[in-house]
C-alpha cells in the first residue's frame, strides 16, 4: 500500500468529524473520495496533509507511520495536494510559481534562463504549450490547475490529492486535466480524487470510498458500482427499505396569493426556471452538492440578482434587486454557511435576533430595549435556544443554537416566504427534530417555505412537493405520491439527458 | 500583453508627456542640468521610495521612514559635533541602527499579527521622539568630508552634474531592482503580496521575509537620512515631516499596486521623477503656487488607484 | 447598556486616566487647582479639556469609521480645508453663519468623497482616504492662497477661545458633539447596524442592512467632526493655517480610539471610551510640559502606549488572556457546556 490510514479519528468541539476511518491508496490508482458536505472528506485530507493534527489512529506511508505537521512536511514525505481554488500565486509568473523556493541561483542571484528552463522541464509531459514568463493569472483555471499539479508532483512525487479540481472547468478542460491524471497514474502515482461530479468520478476512478457523517461507509472498485448505488451510499438510505413517513397532499390553494417566479436565473450559476410558491406550502429542493440548489435560493432572495424573468404576486411585480428589497417583500433566507453568511458572531443573541427586523424598520425607528428583550426571550424559549442569557455573543453558541438564532431572526420579521438552505446540517439530533417541528408550525400559520436539504427522508417528511436540481438546472418536480426518497434518488441519479417531471 | 505591467507603461507615458509639455513651454528644461538637479533634489525621496516599494509590494506599509530620516540627520549631526568619529564610521553605525529598527518593526508585525500600518505608526512616533531627545534644535554639520561629498559629481554631456547624491539614488534604484527582480528574497516579497497564506503553503518563510522587508526599508531610510544630511548640511528633528506620504505617493504613481503583489522598482524611479518634475515646472513657471503640487499628486494617486482597481476587475472577469 | 456594563467597559480607560493624572500630579502638585477668575474657570484640568478638543472631536468620527473596519487618514487635511473655508468666508464678510455652514458642508463633502470610494468603488479605506490626506492640504492652501489667512471676528474666535458659564467653548463643543453622536447611535439603531457591518459585512447585507449607504454616512460623520475640529483650531488662533492645522492629528485620533479599547478590526465601539482616550493623550501632552520634561518625551511615550496596546489587542495574544475569563464563564454556565459536549 502506498498510503493508508488506520482508525483515523478527529473531533472538533461538538462534532466527531472523523470516526475511526481506515482507507487505502495503491500506487498507480485513482481513488475517488465521496460524500456530502460534512461527511469528513476535507477533514481526512487535512489530516493527511498535516493541516490538522489527528486525535488518534495512524497514517502509514509505504507501511511506515508518518506524522506530517504541516503541508510542507507532508510534501517532503511525498504527499502533494492541489485544491479547487488554485493554491498558487496569480501575480507571479508561471516559472516563478513552479520554482518558488528552489530557483536556480548563481552568487545569490536568480538565473532567469535557468529558472525558465527548469519550469519548462517541470511542465514537460503535461501537454501544455505556454509561455512560462507570463503571470499565472493570464492563463485559464485549467492551465493553472495543471501548473499546480506539476509543482506538487515535482515536489512530492508519490501521492497526489486533487480536491475538487474540476469545479470551475468546462468539459474540454476537464478532459485536458484527466489526460494529465491518467498519465500520472501510468507513472505510478497514487491519486486521491475528490469531486461532486459523479460522471467524472466514474470516468476517471479505479476505486471509490464513500464517507458519511465522519465514518467510512464502503470502498468498491469503480466498475462494481452504479450511479444509483453510489448515491444511495452517499445519502445513506437503503433503496429496498419502504418509506413510512409521509403523506402530504399537494397544496392546491388559490393561485391568487401565490408568488410566481417566471424564467428567473443567472447566467453561469443557475439556468432560468419557473416556480410558483403557494401560501402555506413547503417546497423541498433536492440535488447533490454543487448542483445549483444554493444558487437557486440566492436568486430567489435577490442575494444574486436574477438576470432574466419576472416575479409577481397578487398585487403585481415583486422587486428582488437585492436582499433589502426581498425582505421588504416579505422574503427571508437562512443561508447554508452560517458562519460567513448568517451570524454576526460578536453581537449578542438578542441583537442577532432583532437584526433583520431592525434593518427593515430603518435606523430611525429603533426597537425599544424592552421589546427587544421580550422578543429575544420569547424566541429563546420558543425555539429552545440553549444560551445562559440573551446577551451572550452568538459566536460562542453551538452550531444548532446559532441556526435557531438565525431562524428566530427571520421569524421575527414575520415573512410570507422563508428559504432554508440546509437548515439541519451539522446540528445535533435534538435540534434537528425541533427545527422540523418548527417548520410544521409556521406553515400551519400560512407561511410558505423552501427547504434545501441533502437528507431525503427529511425532505420527504416535510415537503408538499420536491424540485430536483442537477447540473445547474431544475430538472424535475415531484408531487403527490411521487415524493419519495426513491423517486428523488432516481431523478438525481438520472444520466445527463433531461428527465421530464416524473409523472 | 502583460496586464500587470500596464500601470508601469502608463507611468512612463505620463512622465514623457509631462516632460514634453514642460519642454514646449520652457525649452530650457530639456537639458542634462535639469535632469541632474532633478536627481539631486529628489535623491533622499528616491532612496526611501526604493525601500517603500519593497514594503508595499509585500502588501505592507511603512509610516516610520520620514521620522527615521529626521532621526538620522540629528544622529549624524550630534555625533559629529560631540565625538571625533569620522563621518563614515557614523554612517555605518547609523545604518546598523536603522536596519535593526526596521527589523524590529517587521518582527512585531509578524509576531503580533497586527496591521503594519499601526506598528509602523508606533515606529514613527518612536523615531521622531528619539530624534527630539538628541536635540530639539537644528544642528549644523561642519566637516571637511561633507564638503568633499557635496562637491563630488560626474559631469554629464551638456554640463549637467550627476552629483554623489543623485548617483547614490540611481545606485539604490539599481540595487532595489536587483533585489526585487533577481533574488529569491524578491520573489518571496511578491509571493507575500500575492497572498500570505498561499505563500506560506508554498514554503515561503513568512516571518523571516517580513523581518527582512522592514529591515531593508529601515536601511534605505537610514541611507536617505545620510543623503538628506549631506544635502542640507544639518540635522533637524522636525525635518522631513510627511516624507513617508510622498514616498507612498511616488510608489503608487510608479505603478505599484498599493495593496501589494504587483509593481516594478523602475516605476518608482519614474514616480519620483514625475513628482520632482511637477515641482520643477512650478519653479520654472513662477506664477503657479506650490500647493498645486499636492493637488496634482493627489489627482495622480486617484488615477492610479482607480486604474489598478479597473485592472483588477478586468483580471477577475476573465 | 446598563450602568454596570458601561462602567466595566470604560474601566481600563478610567484607570489609565487616573494613573496618568496621579503621575503628573507627583511632579506638579498644583495640577488639581481650579480657580474662577474673570468669569472663567482656570486650571490645568480645564486646559486639558480645552486643548484636547480637536483630537476628541476627530476621535468621535474615527470611532465610527473604525467600527466599520475602516480608517480615515484624511481627517487632519479635512480640518485644514474646513478651517480655511470658514476663515475665507469670514474674510469675505459673509458672516459667521455662512462660515460655519460652509465649513460643515466642506467636511460632509470630504466624507462623501471618502465614503463613495470605499463603499461604491470598493477601495480599501486606508488607500481611499490617503488620496484626500495628500491632496487635502493642497486644496486648503488653494483656499487660503498659501498664506495664514487671518481674520478679525470676535464672534468667530469666541468658538475657539470663549467661555460658556466659565467653561471653554471648545470643551462645550466636543462634549455636546460627543453626547449628540452618542445619542444618535445609541438612541437609534445606527450603532447596532454599524457594529453589525463591522463584524460581518456580508451577513449584514443578507440580513437587509443597507451597508453601502451606512458606510458613506459614517465617513460623512467623520468629515463633519473634522469640520468642527477645523473650525475650533481656526477660531483659536484667529487664522487658518493650511499647512499646520490638524497636522498629524489623524494619528492622535486613531490612537485615542485604540486607547479607548476599540478594535481596529471593527465591531463593538464606545465613543465615550474614545473620548477618554483623547483626554489621556492630552493629559500626557500637558503633563510632560508641566513636569518639566522636554516635550520630546511625548512621542516616545505615545509610541510605548501604542506598542502596549498592540500587544494587548494582538490576535496572537488575546486568546491567552481570554483563557482565564472563558474558563470562569464555562463553570458558571453548565447549560452551554452540556450543549458543547453533545
Amino acid at each position: 500500500m502506498l498510503l493508508s490510514t488506520r482508525d483515523l479519528t478527529k473531533s472538533f468541539p461538538g462534532t466527531l468529524a472523523l470516526d475511526r476511518v481506515s482507507f487505502d491508496l495503491k500506487a498507480g490508482e485513482v481513488h475517488a473520495l465521496l460524500g456530502e458536505n460534512g461527511a469528513g472528506k476535507s477533514t481526512l485530507i487535512k489530516c493527511l496533509t498535516g493541516a490538522y493534527r489527528r486525535d488518534s489512529g495512524d497514517i502509514l506511508f509505504e507501511g511506515e507511520p508518518v506524522f506530517p505537521q504541516s503541508t510542507l512536511e507532508a510534501q517532503a514525505i511525498g504527499i502533494g495536494t492541489v485544491y479547487q481554488e488554485v493554491n498558487l500565486l496569480p501575480n507571479l509568473t508561471v516559472a516563478e510559481n513552479l520554482t518558488l523556493g528552489h530557483q536556480p541561483t548563481r552568487f545569490g542571484m536568480i538565473r532567469p534562463r535557468a529558472t525558465q528552463a527548469l519550469a519548462q522541464e517541470m511542465l514537460a509531459g503535461y501537454g501544455l504549450d505556454i509561455d512560462v514568463r507570463r503571470p499565472l493569472e493570464s492563463y485559464s483555471v485549467a492551465v493553472q490547475q495543471i501548473v499546480a499539479i506539476a509543482r506538487a508532483v515535482h515536489l512530492s512525487g508519490r501521492v497526489l490529492i486533487l480536491d475538487e479540481p474540476t469545479a470551475s472547468l468546462d468539459a474540454r478542460e476537464v478532459q485536458m486535466l484527466f489526460d494529465v491524471v491518467r498519465d500520472l497514474r501510468v507513472r505510478g502515482l497514487g491519486i486521491i480524487f475528490i469531486s461532486h461530479f459523479l460522471d467524472q468520478v466514474f470516468e476517471i476512478s479505479d476505486s471509490l470510498t464513500i464517507l458519511r457523517n465522519g465514518r467510512h461507509i464502503a470502498t468498491h472498485p469503480a466498475a462494481d458500482v452504479d450511479r444509483m448505488q453510489l448515491i444511495t451510499l452517499m445519502l445513506g438510505r437503503e433503496l429496498a427499505e419502504e418509506t413510512a413517513v409521509r403523506h402530504r397532499p399537494e397544496v392546491t390553494g388559490t393561485s391568487a396569493d401565490a408568488i410566481r417566479f417566471t424564467g428567473v436565473g443567472r447566467r453561469g450559476r443557475i439556468a432560468p426556471f419557473d416556480l410558483t410558491v403557494r401560501k402555506g406550502e413547503v417546497i423541498g429542493m433536492a440535488g447533490l452538492l454543487g448542483s445549483g440548489r444554493t444558487e437557486s435560493a440566492e436568486v430567489l432572495f435577490g442575494a444574486v440578482a436574477s438576470d432574466s424573468g419576472t416575479v409577481e404576486d397578487a398585487s403585481g411585480p415583486v422587486d428582488l434587486r437585492n436582499p433589502r428589497s426581498a425582505i421588504a417583500a416579505g422574503f427571508a433566507f437562512a443561508p447554508e454557511d452560517r458562519k460567513t453568511d448568517g451570524i454576526i458572531a460578536e453581537l449578542s443573541v438578542r441583537e442577532n435576533i432583532i437584526l433583520a427586523l431592525q434593518a427593515r424598520q430603518g435606523w430611525a425607528r429603533p426597537i425599544p430595549q424592552a421589546e427587544q428583550q421580550r422578543m429575544a426571550n420569547d424566541y429563546i424559549a420558543r425555539l429552545d435556544i440553549r444560551t445562559p442569557d440573551a446577551e451572550k455573543p452568538v459566536g460562542l453558541l453551538s452550531g444548532g443554537n446559532q441556526q435557531k438564532v438565525i431562524l428566530a431572526r427571520w421569524l421575527a420579521t414575520n415573512p410570507r416566504f422563508l428559504i432554508l438552505d440546509e437548515p439541519t446540517r451539522g446540528i445535533d439530533v435534538g435540534a434537528h427534530a425541533e427545527i422540523l417541528r418548527l417548520i410544521e408550525d409556521v406553515v400551519a400559520q400560512g407561511m410558505s417555505i423552501l427547504v434545501i436539504s441533502s437528507e431525503l427522508e427529511e425532505l420527504v417528511a416535510v415537503s408538499h412537493r420536491v424540485i430536483v436540481v442537477r447540473d445547474r438546472q431544475h430538472v424535475s418536480e415531484l408531487t403527490g405520491d411521487d415524493v419519495s426518497p426513491d423517486t428523488i434518488l432516481r431523478a438525481i441519479a438520472a444520466p445527463h439527458t433531461t428527465l421530464e417531471a416524473a409523472e | 500583453m502583460n496586464i500587470r505591467a500596464l500601470p508601469l507603461y502608463a507611468t512612463i507615458a505620463i512622465f514623457l508627456l509631462a516632460y514634453l509639455v514642460c519642454y514646449l513651454q520652457f525649452p530650457a528644461m530639456l537639458s542634462t542640468r535639469v535632469i541632474g538637479n532633478l536627481l539631486t533634489d529628489n535623491a533622499y525621496l528616491g532612496i526611501v521610495a526604493v525601500g517603500m516599494t519593497v514594503v508595499i509590494i509585500s502588501g505592507g506599509i511603512d509610516l516610520s521612514v520620514g521620522s527615521v530620516i529626521a532621526f538620522s540627520g540629528v544622529f549624524i549631526a550630534v555625533l559629529l559635533r560631540e565625538t571625533g568619529l569620522h563621518p563614515l564610521a557614523v554612517f555605518a553605525l547609523l545604518l546598523a541602527i536603522t536596519t535593526l529598527f526596521g527589523a524590529a518593526m517587521g518582527g512585531m508585525i509578524h509576531l503580533l499579527a497586527m496591521p503594519p500600518f499601526i506598528v509602523t505608526l508606533a515606529g514613527m512616533f518612536l523615531a521622531r521622539g528619539a530624534g527630539y531627545m538628541l536635540t530639539i534644535d537644528s544642528v549644523p554639520i561642519d566637516h571637511a568630508f561633507y564638503e568633499t561629498m557635496q562637491r563630488a559629481y560626474y559631469l554629464m554631456p551638456g554640463k549637467g552634474r550627476l552629483t554623489l547624491l543623485g548617483g547614490t539614488m540611481v545606485a539604490s534604484v539599481i540595487l532595489g531592482m536587483i533585489l526585487l527582480h533577481r533574488t529569491k528574497f524578491g520573489t518571496n516579497v511578491y509571493a507575500l503580496g500575492g497572498g500570505e497564506a498561499t505563500a506560506r503553503l508554498m514554503g515561503v518563510a513568512v516571518g523571516r521575509t517580513t523581518v527582512l522587508i522592514y529591515a531593508f526599508s529601515g536601511l534605505m531610510a537610514g541611507l536617505a537620512g545620510i543623503v538628506f544630511s549631506v544635502y542640507t548640511s544639518a540635522g533637524y528633528p522636525l525635518a522631513t515631516v510627511g516624507v513617508e506620504l510622498n514616498a507612498i505617493a511616488a510608489v503608487v504613481i510608479g505603478g505599484t499596486l498599493l495593496t501589494g503583489g504587483s509593481g516594478y522598482m523602475f516605476g518608482t524611479l519614474i514616480g519620483v521623477l514625475t513628482m520632482g518634475l511637477i515641482q520643477t515646472y512650478i519653479v520654472f513657471d513662477g506664477t503657479l503656487s506650490s500647493w498645486w503640487t499636492k493637488i496634482v499628486i493627489g489627482a495622480l494617486l486617484l488615477m492610479f488607484i482607480l486604474l489598478q482597481k479597473g485592472l483588477l476587475r478586468l483580471r477577475l472577469s476573465h | 447598556m446598563t450602568g454596570a456594563t458601561l462602567l466595566r467597559r470604560i474601566a481600563p480607560q478610567l484607570l489609565t486616566l487616573a494613573a496618568v493624572i496621579v503621575l503628573v500630579s507627583i511632579y506638579y502638585p498644583a495640577f488639581y487647582q481650579i480657580v474662577y477668575v474673570n468669569d472663567r474657570l482656570v486650571g490645568i484640568p480645564i486646559d486639558v479639556i480645552k486643548r484636547g478638543a480637536p483630537v476628541a472631536l476627530l476621535a468621535i468620527g474615527m470611532t465610527l469609521v473604525i467600527a466599520t473596519r475602516g480608517i480615515d487618514l484624511s481627517v487632519g487635511a479635512v480640518m485644514a480645508i474646513c478651517g480655511a473655508s470658514a476663515a475665507w468666508s469670514i474674510d469675505q464678510g459673509y458672516g459667521i453663519g455662512a462660515a460655519l455652514g460652509l465649513a460643515g458642508a466642506a467636511g460632509l463633502v470630504c466624507g462623501l468623497w471618502n465614503g463613495v470610494l470605499v463603499a461604491f468603488f470598493g477601495i480599501q479605506p486606508i488607500v481611499a482616504t490617503l488620496i484626500l490626506m495628500v491632496a487635502g492640504r493642497g486644496i486648503a492652501q488653494l483656499i487660503t492662497g498659501g498664506t495664514i489667512l487671518t481674520f478679525d471676528s470676535d464672534t468667530f474666535s469666541f468658538l475657539g477661545s470663549g467661555t460658556l458659564l466659565g467653561v471653554p467653548v471648545p470643551t462645550v463643543i466636543w462634549i455636546l458633539t460627543g453626547i449628540g453622536f452618542g445619542l444618535l447611535v445609541r438612541r437609534t439603531a445606527l450603532g447596532l447596524l454599524v457594529e453589525s457591518i463591522g463584524v460581518n459585512l456580508r451577513a449584514s447585507t443578507l440580513a437587509g442592512i443597507n451597508s453601502r449607504v451606512l458606510l458613506v454616512a459614517v465617513y460623512m460623520g467623520s468629515g463633519f467632526c473634522a469640520a468642527l475640529a477645523g473650525v475650533i483650531a481656526t477660531a483659536d488662533i484667529r487664522g487658518a493655517d493650511a499647512n499646520n492645522a490638524g497636522l498629524w492629528l489623524e494619528l492622535d485620533a486613531i490612537l485615542a480610539v485604540v486607547i479607548g479599547g476599540n478594535s481596529l478590526l471593527g465591531g463593538r465601539f464606545s465613543i465615550l471610551a474614545s473620548l477618554l482616550g483623547a483626554m489621556i493623550i492630552q493629559t500626557i501632552n500637558t503633563g510632560i510640559l508641566l513636569a518639566g520634561f522636554p516635550s520630546e518625551f511625548n512621542l516616545v511615550i505615545k509610541a510605548v502606549l501604542v506598542i502596549v496596546i498592540l500587544v494587548l489587542q494582538s490576535p496572537r495574544i488575546v486568546p491567552y488572556l481570554e483563557l482565564l475569563t472563558t474558563r470562569r464563564q464555562r463553570v458558571k454556565a453548565p447549560a452551554t457546556k452540556m450543549e458543547a459536549g453533545k
